[in-house]
């Protein structure tokens, strides 16, 4: 029985809104939560993919016997409740922030992944119920399965350019309800459960979801985010959204109460800030368009903070701003009348906000002459150009908040590494200066683990003596770091010790200080820094990094994590804190990841191991029979492998490709593109009896993963030679057969199994849905301890274990019995 | 028979008056054991924390105003009973009552004496401006979210202390007409510390701010104005965490 093809396109449809789905309730929680308990919220969801294989396996026949009603009430039922459980589950007063304080935050927690889980049952009811009905035809099946997702991941970021993220749910409904009209006008048409009534309901929701009018869904913003903080301040309100993959931007202004945005400003300020625009993305992360009339002595309150040291060091021509953001720092290099500055940003809708929304505002600053702005990723503009700059400056990229409380630790950033700053010093003009501006945290934690990563950058570059180069300084709120390249003068450390007395600014290090210039206008217990920076440069920095309590190993490409600064070994002391304030400590992020995998685990082995004890039988697991174990493994080793590898290599090629969003877009849809084509084809190989057919696919993504990974920086070397659509093409070329072979080794198994033990199709397809949750948290932890390298080598290893399995999937378990 | 019913009628009113007070009577009465139990786990964890606080323990005046202010006074029905836990509350409008630890701790920082003159920026539920009251001569209080300031306006006079200077608008500008101030806590902290309030402080006065985000304060500032007019700050972590072990 082969399925029609409305039916694959269906299952295409569903399993594109599926992940489109996946991303989209991403971005909703960001932004009305934060980022990290969106990842957590969301991985967990993903189980639905595992209750759903229950579910199947144990009312399979029933359920194929009813097969048109059952994929339409599905189909129905996910576009319903996919946008029903996010306003349900944002209703819930979880609160992140309570989470330590008050006990009933945990339940709140659980209770959204619950009601998230609810969609992905239903799609994934529809995926999987389709493989087992079409026994014949899996990797028809599975191949549309994967081209949907493909597509789906492409969709949902085009989507998320031109509507706002809360709207998409309609267009999911949508999506949805076309599925259903597809399979009930023509895969079902004449089959038993009168399916015109099916259509007539779906042309009915339908129409009544695109006539309801909009406003329907509001997102309920968390009234501890930043955004709703101002938005209590009276006379102000959100005057502009603006909505792209990268955030969520709102321009607050306030009619009554100036907002004044100057971090880092020095107590012996004696400027204040004009007016200005709060800028927020994601109802976070706060910046401001300042309002600049042209008349340069208006920003002296940006020449007291500590950023402005580089400019009080020497006269600087040609410098480079890296993050210029809403234009702050561009107007601090304006006010020290800089011949020319290129401003590097990634949000062009950040950008188009100055140069052209709020440009009379903003002074037409974006469009002064002596300014040039790019839009583009910063190593990805440093790697398409040669110049070089009197200075580079990277300051304060992310929100005080957010950064201190350890949320970022997760997340992958390309900026702070040994290789980047290789790269930033190598545009930096002789005698220029590379400028890092950062939060101040108590106990440091960046701080140090940035000093180590420049210091080691230097040592990589042959610099024997990076102390010689290095200078930083501190308030109560910031500090600068600034490697120049090539020695410091005494001019230049006198100026810094001028600068640094006139706004009650410590220094840090620089060439010759001693400790009693140190810790005299902001005074911390010890002097923290000038310890770390000492230590740092001495003969035992090793040692200094091993024995502090916080991870300041170096940030590599491999492993790019500076906000990583979790360490096991202080946990114990931490958490003896906690009762008397000491949460701070804790570096949440990575937590609440252990925290997860725990959850998903115990999930899964509940889902998996509970079935297998209570309903054997019922499963389809014949008595007597070991097979059933060999699957588990195949099966969980594949999950887990794919999405190894699939996330591996979405790091490795940001690396190429720059820009995070264009780039995690292009690799993950040609995986997905690519498998679907894999799982096509697979039909060819899964005729053949020799069992070395069985065995080419996972050879084959061995090879292809090691040569990539061994030979990444030859290739990485040679494509980023060339220009950015050919990057992106030959990205594409080399990506493309491993996926091609990723998408073989899933339906080639299903189709054995399906001659074999048919019954068992269910129970794998949950199988594999608990490993590719628990996969997704597992390759983020294995990266951040070991690198992406060892992740992708995991994966090859996982694969071995895999094919190793596979035999007996292929011979109904004698070889077991054997 | 009219005056047996008469009687009882009246027995029965003094009874539920009696009992009402009586009720009323052994709340207080928990609640002041309840205080007194929060002071014992504060003392406990100043005493870990005295290296970073410089100085053994807090002032014992400090921990008589704990002792006093009723907490329940100022959070939600909701929260009351958890008002003596040794934990921030959520008081709406995204905003919180801090924990009792830090308050205990911002106090102390800033030295009162009972002459001295206190400004507030943040009003919030007004718990951190009745215990500044019962250590200071005059407390001036400014709140910008105008339901939080009411709100913290009734529950100051309810819990008696009505003497507290309650404004609604921008605390940028602290407040000019009682300046210079001995002593200011900005509860709620801008992107900096806004120059006017540094200005409004008497050489040789003291401010405190907390920093992190609401549920959790990473550590406190607190600035000094020399009597020469010179400005320095301290970074005061709450807990005692030393990051490194060994020596380099």
């Amino acid at each position: 029985m082969k399925p029609h093809l409305s039916l694959l396109a269906a299952v295409g449809i569903i399993s594109a809104s599926s992940l489109a789905y996946e991303v989209l309730l991403m971005r909703l929680f960001s932004i009305i939560q934060w980022h990290h308990f969106a990842y957590m919220m969301i991985s967990l969801a993903l189980l639905g993919y595992g209750v759903s294989g229950v579910f199947l396996a144990l009312n399979r026949d029933r359920l194929v016997r009813l097969f048109p009603i059952a994929i339409m009430a599905n189909m129905l039922l996910f576009s319903l409740f996919a946008p029903a459980c996010f306003l349900l589950a944002q209703q819930i007063p979880f609160n992140p922030a309570e989470m330590l304080w008050s006990p009933v935050q945990p339940l709140y927690l659980c209770s959204i992944y619950l009601v998230l889980t609810v969609p992905f049952f239903f799609a994934a009811n529809v995926i999987g119920l389709s493989l087992y009905h079409y026994k014949n035809q899996i990797s028809s099946i599975y191949a549309a399965d994967l081209f949907g997702a493909g597509l789906g991941s492409v969709a949902v970021i085009l989507l998320l350019f031109i509507v706002f993220p809360e709207q998409i749910l309609a267009v999911l409904m949508l999506s949805g309800i076309l599925a259903t009209l597809l399979v009930s006008s023509f895969a079902f048409c004449g089959q038993p459960g009168n399916t015109k009534h099916w259509a007539i309901a779906s042309v009915i929701i339908g129409l009544a979801i695109i006539f309801t009018p909009p406003g329907w869904i509001t997102l309920k913003v968390s009234p501890y985010k930043t955004q709703n903080q101002v938005l209590q301040i009276p006379g102000t309100k959100i005057i502009d959204r603006y909505s792209s993959p990268l955030g969520l931007i709102s321009v607050v202004k306030s009619e009554m109460t100036p907002l004044r945005h100057a971090p880092g400003l020095s107590l012996n300020a004696t400027t204040e800030p004009p007016e200005q625009l709060a800028v927020f993305t994601d109802a976070d992360n706060i910046t401001a368009i300042t309002r600049y009339n042209g008349k340069p002595e208006t920003l002296g309150y940006l020449d007291q903070t500590t950023s402005a040291l580089p400019y009080h060091l020497k006269q600087l021509s040609d410098i480079l701003i890296l993050g210029a953001g809403t234009g702050s720092d561009v107007l601090q290099a304006t006010f020290h009348a800089i011949k020319h500055i290129d401003a590097v940003e990634l949000n062009p809708q950040v950008i188009d906000l100055v140069q052209r929304n709020y440009a009379d505002f903003a002074g037409y600053l974006y469009s002064n002459p002596h300014v040039n702005v790019h839009v583009d990723e910063a190593r990805s503009y440093l790697a398409t150009t040669d110049k070089t700059y009197d200075l580079i400056n990277i300051s304060l990229l992310d929100a005080f908040g957010a950064s201190a409380a350890g949320l970022y630790s997760m997340a992958e950033n390309y900026l702070y590494t040994e290789q980047a700053i290789q790269e930033y010093l190598r545009h930096v003009s002789p005698d220029g200066y590379l400028s890092i501006t950062r939060w101040i945290k108590v106990p440091p934690r960046d701080e140090p683990k940035l000093l180590a990563t420049v210091i080691n950058a230097l040592k990589k570059t042959g610099v024997r003596q990076p102390g010689l180069q290095m200078v930083m300084i501190r308030g109560w709120q910031t500090s600068t770091l600034i490697v120049k390249n090539g020695a410091l003068s005494d001019d230049e450390i006198a100026r810094l010790k001028q600068f640094c007395d006139e706004l009650s600014f410590d220094p840090v290090y620089y060439p010759g200080i001693s400790e009693s210039e140190v810790n005299r206008f902001n005074i911390q217990h010890q002097p923290y820094l000038y310890q770390a920076a000492t230590a740092l440069l001495g003969d035992n920095s090793q040692a200094f990094i091993d024995d502090y309590k916080f991870h300041i190993e170096p940030a590599t490409d491999d492993r790019p994590y500076l906000f990583h600064f979790f360490k096991w070994r202080t946990l114990h002391e931490i958490l003896s804190l906690l009762g008397s304030g000491g949460n701070f400590l804790l570096e949440s992020g990575y937590l609440l990841l252990i925290v997860a995998l725990l959850q998903a685990i115990v999930a899964s082995l509940a889902l998996i191991a509970l079935p297998l004890w209570l309903w054997k039988a019922k499963l389809g697991i014949e008595p007597e029979s070991g097979s059933h174990l060999h699957m588990l493994v195949y099966f969980f080793c594949l999950g887990l492998a794919f999405l190894f590898i699939e996330i591996g290599f979405i790091q490795k090629f940001i690396l190429i490709l720059h820009h995070p969003l264009y780039a995690i877009t292009v690799v993950l849809s040609t995986f997905l593109l690519t498998a679907g084509a894999g799982s096509y084809f697979s039909t060819q190989l899964s005729c053949r009896t020799e069992k070395s057919a069985f065995l080419l696919p996972m050879a084959a993504i061995a090879l292809l993963s090691i040569a990539y990974s061994l030979g990444f920086e030859s290739i990485a070397g040679f494509l980023l030679k060339t220009g950015n659509l050919s990057r992106y093409l030959l990205s594409i070329v080399l990506i493309a057969p491993l996926g091609f072979f990723m998408g073989m080794p899933f339906p080639m198994a299903l189709t054995k199994i399906s001659q074999t033990t048919p019954a068992l199709i269910p129970w794998a397809w949950g199988i594999n849905g608990c490993a590719s949750v628990i996969s997704a948290i597992l390759a983020t932890l294995i990266a951040m301890q070991f690198g992406f390298t060892v992740l992708i080598f995991m994966a090859v290893a996982l694969y071995g274990v895999a094919a190793w399995c596979f035999p007996s999937l292929t011979n109904g378990g004698k070889i077991t019995e054997q | 028979m009219k005056r047996v019913k008469h009687l009882i009628f009246w027995l029965v009113v003094i009874g539920i008056i009696l009992l009402l007070f009586s009720t009323h009577v052994i709340a207080e009465d928990e609640y002041r054991q309840q205080r007194e139990a929060l002071v014992d786990i504060i003392k406990a964890d100043v005493m870990l924390t005295r290296d970073y606080l410089n100085q053994q323990a807090l002032d014992e005046k400090v921990f008589d105003a704990l002792r006093k202010v009723p907490r329940h006074e100022f959070v939600r029905d909701a929260e009351r009973p958890y008002a003596y836990e040794n934990r921030p509350l959520p008081i709406g409008y995204g905003q919180t009552i801090s924990q009792p630890y830090i308050v205990a701790v911002m106090t102390d920082l800033l030295k009162l004496k009972k002459t001295d003159r206190v400004l507030e920026i943040g009003t919030g539920s007004g718990y951190q401006a009745a215990i500044l009251a019962e250590l200071a001569a005059s407390v001036y209080s400014i709140e910008i979210v105008e339901q939080l300031g009411k709100q913290a306006a009734e529950n100051l006079k309810r819990a008696g202390y009505g003497a507290v200077n309650t404004r609604l608008g921008d605390g940028y500008y602290g407040w000019e007409t009682e300046a210079p101030f001995d002593a200011i806590v900005v509860t709620a902290v801008a992107s900096h510390i806004p120059p006017p309030l540094i200005k409004q402080l008497r050489p040789g006065g003291r401010m405190v701010i907390p920093v992190g985000a609401q549920f959790m304060t990473q550590y406190l500032v607190l600035v000094t104005k020399g009597v020469d007019g010179k400005v320095t700050t301290r970074q005061i972590l709450p807990v005692s965490f030393v990051p490194l072990t060994g020596k380099h």
